[in-house]
């Protein structure tokens, strides 16, 4: 059951959904549906189409491209891309970096980044995490030490998401500061053609290689690619974590993931009978749908009001936390749905142009990995703990 | 009343405990189940040899006695290391169902006992979910024996078994309990094509498909549709078992987290001072804790003549060790943080062991509803 809009909305809405449900490329969409995994190649064709239609960027202003949609617009937006199987659009550039760039960094800065990310000419990473440094983001070490119109980068970054594909990243150094470990942080931008920069892939659990580690020696990064003021990094890493935490909210997906659980209980039987009429597992199914009608209420409360879109305060943290364990819960099931097809593993049939012949039902394909995957949404983006320590210290005032 | 081992078990625990200490670190166990086989040859015979395949078969048939209680204090060790060999597929589902196949499979238990004969039960079927009546795949009468067709969905171990057990049914429809009967067939069997591929726990199973596969009378494991009795008593052993394994693996992700919690610095202290984690962990041994009980008062359950009493525990045993697995796994990987998610370490390898085992045989919600249709 999804909530309903007043009419105007519900025009909106269907008018997105009306493009969504036939811009999709139908090699993208099979695919999607059938839960592979989309290569670089099938998210830049998708983000272009949405690119030709002007939607790729709505939450910008409109001079950089951005539709002038109202915050309750975009979320209808965000909801319906995200329930449309279609490869996700990439956040690190569109999302996350360039909010930051649009709010702190220089005209020249905004000139030469923002068109290419509307046009997905770069693809972007996030640098932020170390060994070291995770929860505690701000105790990183890698440095940036002056060198005339450059800084010289040295240290490593890891569970760098699609490092391996990526242009640019952006990320965090140290270029200073004695002080508080949260001064003398610095925000930088890199080009990662260039010497001294290394990506070493990390295989997960579900045997994927989408994080990586990335190491830099004595990498030279221009000065021009600082954001904002140097030691100031801290504030827009913040601004920037508090856009990632709303993007993993995810009503979209988790409305998408339903659909499909609904779907595959309808064709799973159990004792001759189709295993959604079982009571037991009817009940978990309305559970989480209660779950998702929850989030996505509180997610459309949190912006009906506004009209110019103001940045996510710490109530982000609570739509994250809730998000992904709505999410969790969705592949789990799915998982617990095909009885014991869940089990058998074959990650060739992920490859382009695997024929050979699947196991069991096509649905039930790729069912474990994402359950086993979808367990890192309640780590990254600042994990759930650490987002109840925000919402512990800055909403309840602890 | 005394829950203890006694002093045979005990000895039984501590060799469990030194053997798998001994051959079965981490990077071992990736190196078998990445090889051919999926497991090591040496180590069944090892297996063989301290006796382990004959808990269960009687001393005359080359076994050591025993019972479920030695079982299970073998499977802890299994679930504690992540074991790979077919310990359970053949020991312990093979051995029950041989115990009660009658004459001819007699000579059958000594081999299995030696260590010379791998057995997989090729029973659960795409629809059958978890029913174990449901048996589609017919064998009809042909001359003295039968003629088998069908498709047998997820049968584990199958690729490297000596021997398969089919069940096919006689008489009876789909759904019945009545008119199942039990087949051995050799692996290379005319008309039987496996399709083999790893699960997500790393171990190997099969799809088997049977297409007018001709055998003999003699072939016939146990009564003439009567084969539903085994495969139910075989399988009720089979989910302590597995409920044991899950208490193996739980405790060596416990003590792994609680090692992490201690060294793991953030904030310039070791994580495991938030008492918020401190919390966590302590629901995950209380999780353990009870699905260890459970699996302990389940494996003596297996020696009660009431059936009720032994269903009902076995059932209880099952979901708990499901529910309490995936509680203890998800938050082991939790805990630890981005590192929890790589391959590198050994937490999410018990992740998927748990997984696994909650599906076989049945989830936590089969059983629950077993467990109240059984009241
Ligand atoms: C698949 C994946 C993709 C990622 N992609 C990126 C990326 O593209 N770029 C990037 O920069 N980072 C990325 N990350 C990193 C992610 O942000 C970190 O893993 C996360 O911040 C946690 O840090 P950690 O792994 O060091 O765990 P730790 O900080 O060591 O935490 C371990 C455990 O302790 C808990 N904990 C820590 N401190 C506290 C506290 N004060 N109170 C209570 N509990 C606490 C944590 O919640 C966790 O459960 C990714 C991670 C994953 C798994």
């Amino acid at each position: 059951m999804r909530m309903k809009l007043d009419a105007a909305h519900s025009r909106f809405r269907d008018e997105v959904r009306q493009f969504l449900d036939t811009g999709v490329p139908l090699d993208l969409r099979d695919k999607c549906e059938a839960g592979k995994r989309p290569s670089k190649d099938d998210h830049v064709r998708w983000q272009r189409v949405l690119y030709e239609k002007g939607w790729m960027a709505p939450g910008w202003p409109v001079e950089h491209g951005g539709t002038g949609w109202t915050p309750l617009q975009r979320v209808i937006f965000d909801t319906e891309l995200g329930a449309t199987p279609a490869p996700p659009v990439i956040a690190f550039g569109v999302t996350m970096v360039a909010p930051v760039i649009i709010a702190f960094g220089s005209d020249a800065q905004k000139k030469k980044y923002l068109p290419r990310i509307l046009k997905s000419e770069d693809w972007w990473c996030q640098g932020y995490s170390e060994s070291e440094a995770g929860s505690d983001l701000a105790s990183l070490k890698t440095r940036a030490m002056a060198d005339g119109d450059h800084y010289i980068v040295n240290g490593s970054k890891t569970w760098t998401t699609y490092a391996q594909y990526a242009d640019m990243m952006f990320f965090l150094v140290r270029t200073g500061g004695d002080g508080k470990k949260q001064d003398g942080i610095s925000f930088l931008l890199m080009d990662m053609h260039q010497p001294g920069v290394t990506v070493h892939p990390i295989i997960t659990m579900d045997g994927g290689d989408e994080i990586n580690s990335v190491f830099f020696d004595n990498v030279r990064v221009p000065k021009a690619n600082l954001i904002g003021e140097e030691g100031k990094g801290w504030t827009y890493a913040k601004y920037l974590l508090a856009h990632e935490r709303t993007n993993i909210a995810r009503v979209g997906l988790s409305t998408r993931l339903l659909a499909k659980l609904k779907r595959i209980a309808a064709e799973e039987q159990m004792k001759g009978r189709p295993l959604l009429d079982d009571p037991a597992f009817r009940a978990r199914i309305a559970a989480v749908e209660i779950d998702l009608l929850a989030l996505e209420s509180a997610v459309v409360r949190a912006v009906s009001g506004d009209k110019t879109g103001k940045p996510p305060g710490p109530e982000s943290s609570m739509l994250k936390i809730k998000g992904s364990l709505i999410q969790q819960d969705l592949t789990e099931l799915l998982t617990e749905a095909v009885g014991a097809y869940a089990l058998p593993y074959q990650p060739e049939w992920f490859e382009p142009g695997w024929n050979g012949e699947p196991v069991g039902p096509d649905y039930a394909l790729g069912l474990a990995s994402t359950y086993i995957n979808w367990r890192k949404v309640s780590i990254y983006g600042g994990s759930n703990e650490i987002q109840r320590n925000i919402i512990a210290k800055q909403i309840l005032g602890f | 009343m005394d829950l203890s081992l006694n002093d045979e078990q005990q000895l039984l625990a501590d060799s469990v405990a030194r053997f798998f200490a001994k051959t079965y670190t981490v990077e071992r166990r990736r190196a078998l189940v990445a090889s051919e086989l999926g497991y090591a040859r040496e180590n069944w015979k090892q297996f063989a040899e301290l006796g382990w395949l004959g808990i269960g078969i009687p001393e005359d048939l080359g076994g050591i006695g025993g019972g479920p209680v030695e079982t299970m204090i073998v499977m802890e060790g299994i679930g504690r290391h992540l074991v790979a060999e077919p310990y359970l597929a053949s020991a312990v589902i093979g051995g029950a169902l041989l115990s009660r196949g009658g004459n001819g499979a007699a000579d059958l238990l000594v081999d299995l006992a030696a260590g010379n004969l791998t057995l997989a039960l090729a029973h659960g079927e795409p629809k059958s979910r978890f029913d174990l009546a449901h048996v589609e795949t017919r064998a009809a009468r042909e001359g003295n024996g039968f003629k088998l067709t069908g498709h047998k969905a997820v049968v584990q171990h199958a690729p490297s078994a000596d021997r398969l057990i089919v069940s096919a049914r006689t008489s009876g429809n789909v759904a019945t309990a009545d008119g199942i009967t039990l087949f051995l067939l050799p692996a290379k069997t005319p008309g039987m094509t496996l399709a083999p591929y790893r699960t997500v726990d790393g171990l190997r199973a099969a799809d088997v498909k049977l297409d007018g596969v001709v055998v003999g009378a003699d072939q016939v494991l146990g009564p003439v549709d009567g084969g539903h009795a085994l495969v139910e008593s075989a399988v009720e052993k089979a989910i302590v078992a597995l409920s044991a394994e899950a208490v193996g693996a739980m405790e060596a992700l416990l003590a792994l987290t609680k090692e992490y919690l201690k060294t793991r610095k953030q904030f310039g202290v070791p994580i495991g001072s938030f008492q918020v984690l401190q919390h966590r962990l302590v629901d995950m041994f209380m999780a353990l804790e009870l699905a260890r009980s459970t699996a302990e008062t389940a494996s003596r359950a297996l020696s009660d003549p009431d059936p009720r009493y032994r269903a009902r525990a076995a059932a209880a045993a099952k979901v708990q060790a499901g529910r309490a697995g995936r509680l203890v796994a998800q938050e082991a990987v939790q805990l630890h943080g981005g590192m929890g998610m790589t391959d590198e370490l050994a937490v999410g390898h018990y992740f998927k062991r748990l997984m696994a085992i909650d599906v076989c045989f049945g989830n936590a919600d089969w059983h629950q509803r077993r467990f109240a249709d059984l009241a």
